[in-house]
């Protein structure tokens, strides 16, 4: 989902029932209720695995959910909509003849399962007639009864709809007194209750919770306008996220605060005012080859497009030829095992058990732990990220543990994992001693316009702010950057990376892949980190 | 159950709202079936079928507003729903820019609903993802594609007597080729209402074309050239055009088209209505009773929707609005249909060969591909060529060429028009191919 959608959807009201999304709307009172009894559910599943095993499947397993999503959108001193939404049915999948098949419902009774689960055993069986490589699935041990819950401080949906609204309404307020013309600010809570019922014997039933607070606020002056969104992240947390700790703020001498495992949504919004005033006044960069120090509320988002995707084993393999792409990593160069995707100091990993990240559960949706692996080492690529039917093809007997279904209405597949860069371990810098190194070099913080092409060779990446080094210090808050590369050349680039005080976890709430298209939340960590003499566009254009 | 017809549709919702007790209240069901099959590598990977409906109450008491909804249909449901929105209606806060419900309408009966498509069977599309698979493995390629049908059904009611109700198919179909050795790829696209349109055997010989005729692509320096958009290409830039004609942010200062006033200009106008910002064959516009891309003919608050141009002779004519919006700066509401984006450009009646062959110089681009904005202000985007680029000389296609990013605006394309060629549909919207002088092409990418 792109951000715009995402605001038509947050702003839509009754008129997003006619959006093609997941979810309908509820009460609040609806949503506290309590979910459905864990015993139930392994009943339920129970029918739809027996029934899939009577049909002619292999396997099969079962995803009973209830998603429940929560909007609170205000608009300066508006608030436009209050929604609730809540989805729940059951998706199943199937192994038939070697090949899969799915069917989702959301009339949970025995009768609809069982239908549902044959249906699924029927798509497999008709499927199964251009089946040229049969599914081979990684063992998994079934795990029993067990159940996993995000730990969360405050359930972000308990705290009543008022003070959610004041808190929104009073960040407008802050970011318009000081600078902004116009802000939309946003609470989106989701909490996915999803149990996972498998014929390999597991029952697992979990408890995720995310949220995301953004705002995207925008100044008018006479020669036209600017824009400044939130520097907060996106996290797998409660309530706590808006907690605002001193501790969770990393200072960038003349240039903007940032935030780690809490967010002070007000400050940000007071500076984005004041900043959007020096944006329309900002002089527009002078496009050539530039060091570039890169905060982590950007840089999460360049390791997003060009580790997390390319290093996805579907890509690397072709079955999302049709629509993300393929990838420049492919298998000899993982095989050759001396392939530099970036300099010796670049260690990227695949994490999905690393805490306040949107990407962390106990299980993935196919029933498999969540573990962290390397993918880049000391440069070098060593590993993808992989599924139960896929890890065979790179020679591997365990799944990675990143299958997942944004809901029970859709398959399962591969997603990608939280996928960060190590921190400094030897020497622990801040973004300010990495500014002072640099003589002539941007700053950029904050996630702006971002392209990459199919095999994620070639990018171009913007910011929300940008601020000129000289001699070592920022000297000025510039305009209209945007830098172009290419990612093997880019991460070879890497010559500095802060340390562990510095290192903070971004995400993204809405990424995208598959077909009929899925979003996921994943998060990236990472330190501010320099790249030596990268190519800067100047972005403003006559019309 | 997930689509019901537009008796039991109404004999239900009048029942939701028998049990009403708020000021207004609006309901809205909205039901869908889907399949689909995706495949790669030669091979089907994954499919499946969807079925879900969904019942929305919107409560209202003076400006406070409350929405509840449901998935169960008995008696007892129906009221509880009721009371959850009115609840919810008296903890809300004043919104100020709350519309009062619509008054009964009268809608066109919409062509929007096809029985081959709602019929569509697993076997139907598994021969689909055969259609591509078979000749492609003949000839040493690579396939992979996806193919999607739905069935959908829409229905309003408002306690002010408004009922309006729609039934939709659609299909759509896309594939990916590649060789073998991943230096050439191709692709296609097609989408109808009636499925009896799609021919996948033929929509696949293009990709496997396009693939062969792909391979070992040669460099090109970046910089300005004429293009040839292809439909499928140029529909992107083109979307995100129409996605930024909202009125509310022309008028607050915030759009490629907020007028910018003059030094000493005495009331001046907000936004750019009637001024001419593109070339005079530009005409783009919605039509719920295009026969191509038929929609519902009503929009998701019930308001009947008739074709509106948005830009005429490279004018602005109209501008999206919120009835809100509309009624504030007492202009016309302008709706678009319910479950659509739909819109059309215009074009003329050459055909994309034709186009071609009418070409001393230029770059055929098949699709453009991950496409953002880099400034709102001029509508400038970023984004890459994908899947067959091809150099253009003296009316024939000489060779392939390495894949381009290219930073451009589609305000500068449609101020750049060479000939527009006859539309297709492309995404539900109607799209023709583009000759356009100067696309700026910034970098090269070793994409394939």
């Amino acid at each position: 989902m792109e951000r715009r959608d995402f605001i038509k959807l947050t702003g839509a009201g009754m008129g997003g029932l006619m959006l093609p999304i997941t979810g309908n709307m509820v009460s609040a009172a609806q949503l506290l209720e309590r979910p459905m009894d864990v015993a139930m559910k392994k009943q339920l599943a129970d029918v739809a695995l027996n029934a899939a095993k009577s049909a002619g499947a292999t396997y099969a397993d079962a995803r009973i959910g209830r998603y429940l999503n929560q909007f609170i959108t205000t608009r300066e001193k508006v608030v436009n909509n209050v929604v609730n939404t809540e989805s729940a049915g059951i998706g199943i999948r199937v192994i038939a003849n070697g090949t899969w098949g799915f069917a989702s419902t959301s009339l949970i009774t025995p009768e609809s399962i069982a239908k549902t689960a044959k249906q699924a055993v029927a798509i497999a069986k008709a499927n199964s007639k251009f089946q040229s490589e049969p599914v081979q699935l990684a063992p998994v041990k079934g795990v029993g009864e067990v159940s996993w819950k995000t730990p969360i401080v405050k359930n972000a949906f308990e705290i009543p709809i008022k003070d959610k609204a004041d808190m929104l309404l009073e960040v407008n307020n802050a970011a318009m007194s000081n600078g902004a013309s116009y802000i939309t600010s946003i609470f989106f809570l989701v909490n996915e209750q999803k149990y996972f019922a498998s014929t390999e014997g597991s029952y697992i039933d979990q408890d995720v919770h995310r949220l995301w607070a953004p705002f995207f606020a925008s100044a008018v002056g006479k020669s036209g306008f600017k824009q400044r969104s939130s520097l907060g992240n996106p996290v797998g947390m409660g309530f706590e996220y808006l907690d605002g700790k001193k501790e969770d703020k990393v200072y960038v001498d003349g240039a903007n605060i940032g935030y780690n495992n809490s967010y002070d949504m007000l400050e940000d919004a007071t500076n984005a005012g004041k900043q959007l005033q020096k944006k329309l006044k900002a002089k527009s960069v002078k496009p050539g080859k530039y060091d570039l120090v890169l905060d982590p509320a950007h840089l999460m988002l360049t390791i997003h497009e060009s580790v997390g995707h390319p290093l996805e084993l579907d890509r690397v393999l072709g079955y999302e030829a049709n629509f993300a792409g393929t990838s420049f990593a492919t298998l000899d160069k993982w095989k050759s095992k001396k392939f530099q995707y970036g300099s010796d100091i670049v260690n990227l990993v695949a994490d999905k058990t690393q805490p306040h990240s949107l990407g962390y559960v106990g299980y993935d949706d196919e029933g498999v732990k969540t573990k962290e692996w390397d993918l880049v080492k000391d440069g070098i690529l060593v590993n993808y990220q992989a599924t139960r039917d896929q890890v065979h093809m790179i020679d591997q007997k365990e799944s990675h543990g990143c299958c997942y279904s944004q809901s029970w209405r859709d398959v399962q597949f591969q997603r990608m994992s939280n996928v960060s860069l190590k921190p400094n371990l030897e020497e622990d810098l801040s973004a300010n001693d990495i500014i002072k190194g640099v003589e002539k070099g941007i700053y950029i913080a904050g996630r702006g316009s971002f392209s990459i092409d199919q095999q994620r060779y070639n990018f171009q990446f913007g910011g929300q702010l940008f601020f000129e080094i000289k001699d070592g210090k920022i000297v000025d808050q510039i305009e209209d950057v945007a830098y172009q590369s290419n990612t093997q050349d880019f991460w070879n680039s890497c010559v500095q990376l802060a340390g562990k005080s510095d290192y903070r976890v971004g995400g993204s709430f809405f990424d995208g892949k598959g077909q009929p298209p899925q979003v996921s939340a994943v998060s990236h960590g990472c330190p501010t980190t320099r790249f030596n003499n990268i190519n800067v566009l100047n972005t403003k254009r006559k019309v | 159950m997930s689509i019901i017809s537009e008796k039991e549709a109404k004999i239900l919702l009048k029942k939701v709202l028998a049990f009403s007790k708020a000021d207004e209240c609006e309901c809205n069901l909205d039901g869908q079936l889907t399949g689909n099959i995706r495949y790669a590598r030669n091979t089907v990977t994954t499919a499946g079928e969807v079925s879900d409906l969904t019942l929305a109450v919107q409560s209202t008491f003076g400006k406070k507003m409350g929405v509840a909804t449901i998935n169960e249909f008995d008696d007892a449901s129906l009221e509880k729903v009721v009371r959850r929105a009115e609840e919810l209606a008296k903890l809300a806060p004043d919104n100020p820019e709350l519309m009062p419900n619509l008054k009964p309408a009268k809608y066109a009966k919409m062509n929007t609903y096809f029985d081959s498509t709602a019929s569509v069977t697993p076997e139907y599309r598994a021969q689909a993802a055969d259609d591509g698979i078979a000749p492609s493995k003949k000839k040493n390629l690579v396939a992979s594609g996806f193919l999607t049908d739905s069935h959908t059904m829409q229905a309003v009611m408002n306690s002010n007597g408004l009922f309006a109700y729609n039934v939709d198919t659609n299909a759509s179909f896309s594939a990916t080729i590649r060789t073998a050795d991943g230096k050439g790829s191709g692709w296609v696209t097609r989408d109808y209402s009636d499925i009896n349109k799609m021919d996948t055997s033929e929509a696949s010989s293009i990709a496997i074309e396009k693939s062969l005729g792909s391979v070992d692509a040669k460099e090109m320096e970046p910089g300005k050239y004429t293009v040839i958009l292809e439909p499928a290409a140029g529909v992107g830039l083109l979307g995100r055009l129409f996605n930024a004609m909202g009125q509310r942010a022309a008028d607050e200062g915030r759009s490629f088209a907020s007028y910018k006033p003059k030094e000493g200009e005495e009331n001046p106008p907000k936004n750019k209505l009637g001024e001419k910002m593109f070339d005079e064959r530009v005409n783009i516009y919605s039509d719920p009773h295009h026969p191509e891309v038929p929609t519902a003919s009503f929009a998701s608050d019930g308001a009947p929707v008739e074709k509106t141009y948005w830009v005429k002779n490279g004018k602005i004519e109209n501008f999206q609005n919120s009835r809100f919006w509309a009624d504030k700066t007492g202009k016309k509401y302008n709706p678009t249909a319910a479950g659509s984006g739909q819109w059309l450009m215009s074009g003329g009646d050459e055909s994309l060969e034709d186009m071609i062959k009418n070409t001393r110089r230029g770059v055929l681009v098949t699709r453009l591909w991950y496409i953002r904005q880099l400034d709102p202000q001029t509508l400038l985007h970023t984004g890459l060529t994908r899947d067959g680029t091809f150099y253009v000389e003296n009316g024939k296609i000489k060779y392939p060429v390495k894949n381009f990013r290219f930073n451009e605006s589609p305000i500068v394309m449609l101020n750049n028009i060479e000939a527009l060629g006859k539309p297709v549909r492309i995404n539900g919207n109607m799209v023709p191919p583009m000759k356009i002088r100067d696309f700026t092409f910034s970098s090269l990418s070793d994409a394939v």
